[in-house]
């Protein structure tokens, strides 16, 4: 089970070295997310429009190892961006990936960007 | 500088020193203090523990520094033996005299040891002071080394017999306790709390025996055993009496005061003896012909003869004697307050008995149900606090007295609204004589800030501690009356309850979350405030999940439940529980087709697990296209309305009870509300559709249905309460429109209807007034908005099916057509289940 945890981690804006042309913007609901598939990757990906940004993160929680991030609802913990697992309401930072109500390890954090209508994310490998 | 004399240095003599040197004219006099025992002034009233421990020292009220601290000369091992009132002199054993001023007389009591023959034998011994708990210690040792089984007999079931009793258990002898009279603890127990008192005794080992007058004690010259008559006898290895008390009034004697017939020193209301400057206080002293053999009056009455004595003539002892006692008695809670007992045409008494627990629990009423005369608990004594200060404080009682003692709906909640309801006068803490007005004062002044705070300033608790509870209790209302506390919000996004926020929502007519968090909330929003909000537009609106997938809680934005794997399962609704073939037919082809696990649920419907994220569009096309609707198994709303088959078919029915659940679950079917709810409909009193562990439940009866409402299974499970009788079908959905409305409108977020109604203030009897009676002129609001909800219903699921950009939402990845491959499937009892979770 860790082996499918060991394969997501979170990449530095620095290091990118592709940038994958992920879906439409319009794909993304508003204030909500979804799953996109890079290579064996699944990573969400949320529109958090009140803050006019996006996030992409692993959509494996690391509670019980299921592949539901991206179905969790958004929100902010004092400001923060967070998100909140479906399964357990376990919440992360899409900030810094750090579990907000728990002690689970941290999920990962992409690097994401929007152009001419097209989302964007970045990886180092 | 004059001289006080004070005989006795027991507890209330004690008292007295301390008062008096706290007061301020204090200085002015000399204090001399007489105690006959060795050492100082020690706590008579825990003695027992020194069977446990056998330090004196922790019984001491002060240490001798305290005395010699103070400026009192305490003078122990003598004995006063005579009062020379026309000197103002007193007379030592050891000859000494010395003048007073005033003196006070607080030499107390000593046991009563009944004119049996054979008393005087060895192994015979009263229960009152430290040396006499030192004899008995180092007599019970010799018995047991002797005979490992030996036995000692208590004379008296009072209070101070039982006490004796917890100490011949702690000196590991068998304890058996005699009583004379028919019960135990006569004076403040009646006959029913008494056996209860005496099962849970029994329980512990002690044996007791009633009704037993002793002739005699047996043996030669060391005690063998009791004679109670007609070869009734006991054998025992030891005996301690405690019979009662006398008076050690014998000073009095010495120079003339009155005297009571059966003893005791005669004083007014000012502790005053017939002689002037000669004072007398605590259990030598008759007041109102009465001896107070408590601890409280007694301290009371050291604080009138030290204000009397230092010139403050107004304080005065009261007329009416608080009796009050509450005490732990080998660990069993017994209290009594105000009238323990009384005939029925002084007073009416609810009492609680429950001899399984061990408790019993009494209160008496006056006949117009308004004041609280007395009361007794045994087992459980922590209402006894409120129930004290509502008894001294004469507050009026709440409109269900019994809910006093059982608690609210019996779950152990309380009834009274709090300690804040009492007035300022109310004493908290007697010990420290601390009063409510003074606990919330230090800190409405801003002198206090929290319950540290006050019990420094205060000492508040600090004495037996039993007033803590009330304490903390004042000091959270307090804080939170100012605002200092944190109300209880939906989150940090929106500062309200959903009931305020319901408010807000319906007259700003706000429509969209964003709108809400712009018009009264701050923030983003929380998966907390957002599910809340959406079931708030649900009330108001009746919108589908579908109007904002994004605010709802992740089943209701896929109109499914998610299960272990992140597989959702699909739920039809099935009204009542009734189904046709074909109907059933087409859930086991659709199964089929896409491999999904089947199983009845406990609401008589079919469950189907195990669906992809992908799948669940075309699984509900089919559905929907052979007659289904959504069951809203996921959502926050009417779940199922369960039945029995009822009147058509079974012999017992009273009433068609399918066709009304049909009627019930298609009428309030998508309603959504602040928790899940159920229904149920039992065609007669067997009630084989378990109509009152659900939300509602309707059971039909001669001449009608009975409506029950606010009962659930689940953790906590609660049986529903009767609301309605024998009332038509047409009645039934009216309260059912008003009562659920209501509860959508008022309750906090995912608060069922049981606990609802434990927070409604005035309970099912309030929840009456308002659906029947229509209190709050609310019905037909209530009503017209339920029929609002009810005509805009729409199947969420054919909404989701028919739109090409909704059915986008069901598709795990949204960059490709492939399926989650993280999903795995294990086999199962012929079909197939998530692969269990290792973490």
């Amino acid at each position: 089970m860790d082996s499918i945890l060991s394969e997501y981690t979170t990449v530095d804006p620095t290091t990118v070295s592709v940038w994958f042309k992920a879906c439409n913007v319009n794909d993304i609901p508003e204030n909500g997310g979804a799953c996109v598939k890079y290579k064996n990757k699944q990573i969400a990906v949320y529109h958090y429009k009140r803050k006019q940004t996006w996030y992409a993160c692993q959509n494996l929680c690391p509670h019980k190892m299921e592949m539901v991030l991206s179905r969790g609802m958004l929100g902010d913990a004092d400001g923060i961006a967070k998100v909140a697992c479906p399964m357990h309401k376990k919440t992360f930072s899409l900030e810094s990936g750090e579990n907000l109500n728990g002690d689970l390890p941290a999920i990962a954090i992409y690097p994401i960007k929007i152009e001419d209508g097209f989302v964007y994310i970045g990886f180092s490998e | 500088m004059k001289t006080v004399i004070v005989v006795g240095n027991g507890m209330v003599g004690y008292k007295f020193c301390e008062k008096f040197r706290a007061h301020p004219a204090n200085s002015a006099f000399k204090l001399i203090v007489f105690g006959e025992e060795p050492r100082p002034a020690y706590d008579r009233v825990h003695l027992s523990e020194y069977f446990g421990n056998q330090d004196a020292k922790a019984l001491e009220l002060a240490p001798a520094s305290w005395y010699s601290d103070n400026n009192i000369n305490l003078i122990t091992n003598e004995r006063v033996t005579d009062i020379l009132n026309e000197t103002q002199e007193v007379r030592t054993i050891s000859g000494k005299s010395f003048s007073y001023d005033y003196l006070v007389l607080a030499t107390g009591s000593a046991p009563f040891v009944p004119p049996i023959k054979g008393v005087e034998k060895e192994g015979v011994f009263v229960y009152r002071t430290i040396e006499d708990l030192e004899e008995m210690l180092s007599y019970a040792a010799q018995i047991k080394a002797i005979k490992p089984d030996g036995r000692a007999a208590i004379l008296g079931g009072g209070l101070l017999g039982l006490e004796a009793g917890k100490a011949v258990l702690d000196m590991g002898l068998e304890p058996h306790v005699v009583e004379f009279a028919p019960k135990l603890m006569p004076r403040q127990l009646d006959t029913r709390s008494s056996n209860v008192l005496q099962l849970k005794l029994e329980s512990m080992g002690i044996q007791i025996h009633l009704g037993k007058a002793t002739n005699q004690i047996l043996g030669e010259s060391v005690i063998e055993g009791m004679d109670f008559g007609e070869d009734d006898q006991l054998d025992v290895d030891m005996l301690i009496i405690s019979a009662g008390i006398r008076p050690r009034d014998e000073l009095g004697k010495t120079c003339g005061l009155d005297m009571g017939t059966r003893g005791g020193i005669v004083v007014n209301n000012k502790m005053e003896t017939s002689i002037p400057n000669i004072y007398a206080i605590g259990e030598v002293a008759l007041y109102n012909q009465m001896i107070y053999g408590l601890v409280a009056p007694g301290y009371d009455m050291a604080n009138v003869a030290a204000n009397q004595i230092l010139g403050n003539p107004e304080v005065l002892m009261p007329a009416d004697i608080d009796m009050s006692t509450k005490l732990k008695l080998m660990g069993v809670d017994v209290a009594s307050f105000g009238t323990p007992y009384m005939p029925a045409e002084k007073g009416l008494s609810i009492i609680y008995e429950n001899k399984t627990k061990h408790l019993y629990k009494r209160i008496n009423v006056s006949h117009d149900g308004k004041t609280l005369l007395g009361g007794i608990l045994v087992g459980d004594a922590n209402d006894y606090n409120i129930l004290h200060q509502m008894y001294l404080n004469n507050m009026s009682l709440p409109e269900n007295a019994e809910e006093l003692i059982v608690g609210a709906r019996g779950d152990g909640g309380s009834a009274f609204g709090s300690a804040i309801d009492l007035p300022d006068t109310a004493q908290i803490c007697s010990c420290e004589s601390i009063s409510k007005g003074k606990i919330c004062g230090s800190i409405k002044e801003g002198t206090c800030n929290s319950l540290k705070d006050v019990i420094g300033l205060t000492k508040a608790t600090t004495g037996c501690g039993g007033c803590k509870p009330m304490v903390v209790d004042l000091v959270n209302e307090t804080l939170k009356s100012m605002g200092k506390e944190v109300k209880d919000v939906i989150c940090e996004h929106f500062e309200y309850t959903r009931q305020e926020l319901y408010g807000i929502v319906k007259v700003k007519n706000i429509q969209t979350f964003d709108e809400a968090l712009d018009k009264c909330g701050k923030g983003d929003g929380c998966e907390v405030c957002k599910p809340a909000l959406a079931s708030i537009f649900a009330t108001i609106y009746n919108d589908t999940a579908n109007k904002e997938d994004v605010i709802q809680d992740s089943n209701d934005r896929f109109l499914a439940n998610i299960q272990r794997n992140g597989s959702y399962s699909v739920v039809p609704r099935i009204p009542g529980g009734e189904i046709t073939p074909e109907k059933l037919i087409v859930i086991g082809e659709v199964a089929k087709e896409y491999n999904l696990y089947t199983k009845i649920t406990g609401g008589q419907r079919i469950d189907l697990f195990g669906a992809e994220l992908n799948d669940l569009p075309a699984i509900w096309k089919k559905l929907i296209d052979a007659g289904f609707e959504s069951g809203h198994a996921y959502g926050k709303s009417l779940r199922t309305v369960k039945s029995c088959v009822g009147s058509t078919w079974c012999r017992y029915g009273m009433d068609e009870s399918v066709s009304f659940a049909i009627e019930l679950e298609d009428r309030y079917k998508g309603l959504r509300s602040p928790h899940k709810l159920k229904g149920g409909v039992s065609g007669c009193i067997r009630e084989c559709a378990e109509a009152r562990g659900k939300d509602f439940g309707v059971i039909a009866v001669d001449g009608g249905w009975n409506l029950y409402v606010c009962g659930n299974g689940g953790a906590t499970p609660k049986h529903a309460i009767l609301l309605a009788e024998q009332i038509d079908n047409e009645t039934v959905i009216k309260y059912l429109d008003r009562f659920l409305m209501y509860y959508i409108r008022t309750a906090a977020p995912l608060m069922r209807t049981a606990t609802w109604l434990d927070k409604l203030e005035g309970g099912i009897d309030q929840l009456k007034r308002i659906v029947i009676d229509d209190s709050l002129n609310l019905a037909e609001e209530l009503e017209i908005e339920m029929q609002s909800l009810v005509d805009k219903y729409e199947c969420e699921w054919k909404q989701a099916v028919e739109c090409e950009e909704m059915k986008k939402r069901f598709s795990h990845f949204v960059n490709t057509e492939e399926r989650d491959d993280n999903m795995v499937f294990v086999p199962m009892r012929d079909q197939k289940m998530p692969e269990p979770w290792t973490n």
